[in-house]
């Protein structure tokens, strides 16, 4: 290729590196924060390293945000799970099956994506409070599904719109049933855009602050970023053990750009912009 | 995260009918493995969505919750909400947000691309680092933001003092005038990663030999981005735009963390403002389902723009 490992290749890998390094700051400034003594982030002049390293910011965090990251992880989790459970089959029908409406139902659930989170919030409020599900580990899946489902339902769908209809139909001539068809050959050969829904209904519900701040009253259960939220509306915020958790609330995050990256670049696109 | 529209050439093609037979068979057999989404999408969109029109027509308030009375008020919930001065401020901010965060994340992210279209050592996984930002939750991203512009210790404000750039320290947070400014840059930083992803893929399918050729004619580089990069680029830049104004308008997480939609509601937005009317402590029910009806008809006027320049960027990248 043109332009590789020649100086002149080697002088935009510099400049590359100082982009990253200039927008990534405030990554750094994350970590290096959460390793100092609160004492040492109130001088006027910050230390650029973490000198003084402590880890009481990650033992006070732990202590009183594990509740908060646990209760996390199980909306997650069942995000991921009721998502694809509903998605799945949706997007098989949508992708290989011939009937009327296909069309308007993916031309919905494009606009339902474009509904602000608010308007969701504060419709599902009324109806979660009459239903119980108000402070409710149900709730919190059941709306930040809202968001995910339809994205799912588009990500699967585009991948199996090129599973050859050959394929399923081979399956049928030798008698398999719909449901057979399904389980037996879609969800198998579909299992990397699997992957690419589940991460992102991950990624959402495990970020998500506008449901979990409006569903829930902190009296059960308190979902880590509105955990962050309380933390920092502390008027003495210890902004150490906050930074702590905060690094720790980016844990998934950095491990799924490490280990899924493909499948990250998959999702941002929807599989749609053509490469 | 993101759809960005499928390749509509076959949405928009009419699926030609074939094999009657079986054709009967697959329409139940399809609606039995679209039970579940149907039955969600009536449950948790249609119904509170409907729920939230009536809401907005009712003098809703928390009692409404436990006695189970709301009067009809008409359109009384819309007429205040007008009426409000906080209307006009966050009709102002909303715009004066999402024009300033759009314009500039799409400014350096198309920069960002282009410098990274080019193959040099380690493009590749400095691009994808990039990336990061924007997967992290935003109430992280506006934690550390918060923290940098604070006012006595901050990063920012040590920063500028130390090239002499500024005498004394900026009140980033706390001075009306600089709140919305402070949350618009931080607004721009999560979103450059999104545009710079969009953009990159959009450069990677103008095929190079259209660059050669230009090359060829004598065409320098910003000819060659003036000619060739940007008019081949218009497609997926109508979707990014589109795509980012609907993002922007909702933002809701990163306003809250970093300013809570203060000073004295200099970043209150559309969004921040539906939240404090219905939860803010004055739970005044019926008028933040006025402000969120209001912005669910922002957000589908440009949903639409963006389906059409969506399905007609398609159809021309296909010819």
């Amino acid at each position: 290729m043109r332009g590789t490992r020649t100086a002149s290749g080697w002088l935009r890998t510099a400049a590359g590196v100082v982009i990253v390094v200039v927008l990534l700051f405030p990554l750094y400034w994350m970590i290096n924060a959460s390793l100092q003594p609160g004492g040492a982030l109130l001088r006027p002049n910050p230390d650029w390293l973490p000198v003084d390293g402590t880890f009481d910011g990650y033992r006070k965090a732990l202590s009183t945000q594990g509740g908060p990251l646990l209760d996390s992880l199980v909306v997650a989790g069942g995000t991921v799970l009721v998502s694809l459970v509903i998605a799945l089959p949706a997007s098989y029908a949508l992708a290989q099956l011939r009937f009327r409406g296909a069309q308007p139902l993916i031309f919905a659930l494009l606009i339902v994506q474009m509904i602000p989170g608010i308007v969701m919030a504060n419709s599902l409020y009324a109806v979660f409070s009459d239903l119980g599900l108000i402070d409710d580990y149900l709730g919190l899946i059941l709306a930040d599904s809202t968001a995910t489902i339809p994205f799912a339902i588009l990500v699967l769908r585009a991948f199996m719109l090129a599973i050859p209809r050959e394929l399923t139909e081979a399956a049928r001539v030798d008698g398999a049933s719909y449901w057979r068809t399904f389980r037996s050959i879609i969800v198998p050969v579909s299992r990397n855009a699997m992957v690419t829904a589940g991460l992102f209904s991950f990624l959402f519900a495990w970020a998500d602050f506008l449901f979990a701040v409006t569903l829930t009253t902190g009296r059960s259960i308190e979902p880590i970023t509105v955990g962050i939220y309380r933390f920092i509306g502390n008027q003495s915020a210890d902004w150490n053990a906050v930074l702590a958790t905060a690094v720790l609330a980016s844990v998934p995050a950095a491990i799924l750009l490490v280990i899924a990256q493909r499948y990250v670049v998959a999702g941002v696109t929807g599989g749609a912009v053509k490469e | 995260m993101t759809v960005v529209a499928q390749r509509p050439a076959e949405t928009a093609a009419p699926v030609p009918r074939r094999r009657r037979r079986g054709t009967g068979r697959q329409r139940w057999v399809a609606l039995a493995f679209l039970v579940p989404v149907l039955a969600y999408v009536v449950l948790f969109f249609g119904y509170p969505l409907v729920n939230n029109v009536s809401m907005s027509l009712r003098d809703y308030t928390v009692r409404s919750f436990y006695t189970g009375e709301a009067p009809f008020v008409g359109w009384e919930n819309y007429a205040a909400v007008l009426r409000d001065p906080l209307f006009t401020e966050a009709v102002v901010n909303t715009v004066v947000f999402t024009v300033g965060s759009i314009a500039f994340q799409f400014g350096i992210g198309l920069a960002l691309a282009l410098f990274f279209a080019g193959r040099f050592p380690a493009g590749g996984l400095l691009r994808s680092l990039l990336l990061l930002p924007w997967l992290l939750p935003l109430v992280v991203s506006g934690a550390v933001w918060r923290w940098m512009l604070d006012q006595d210790h901050g990063v920012i404000n040590a920063a500028l003092r130390a090239v002499g750039l500024a005498d004394g320290p900026t009140p980033w947070l706390t001075d009306p005038g600089w709140a919305l400014p402070a949350v618009i840059i931080v607004n721009i930083w999560i979103g450059i990663p999104f545009n710079l992803v969009i953009l990159h893929g959009g450069l990677r399918a103008i095929p190079q030999s259209l660059y050669e050729a230009a090359a060829l004619d004598g065409a320098g580089p910003w000819q060659r981005f003036r000619h060739v990069t940007w008019p081949l680029l218009r497609p997926v830049t109508a979707v990014v735009l589109m795509l980012g104004l609907v993002y922007t308008i909702k933002v809701f997480d990163v306003i809250m963390v970093v300013t809570g939609g203060g000073p004295a509601n200099a970043t209150q937005t559309l969004t921040t403002w539906s939240y404090h009317l219905s939860f803010g402590g004055g739970f005044a029910f019926g008028e933040g389902a006025a402000v969120s009806n209001l912005l669910v008809l922002v957000a589908t006027v440009f949903g639409l723009f963006y389906l059409r320049s969506a399905r007609s960027s398609i159809a021309e990248a296909g010819t």
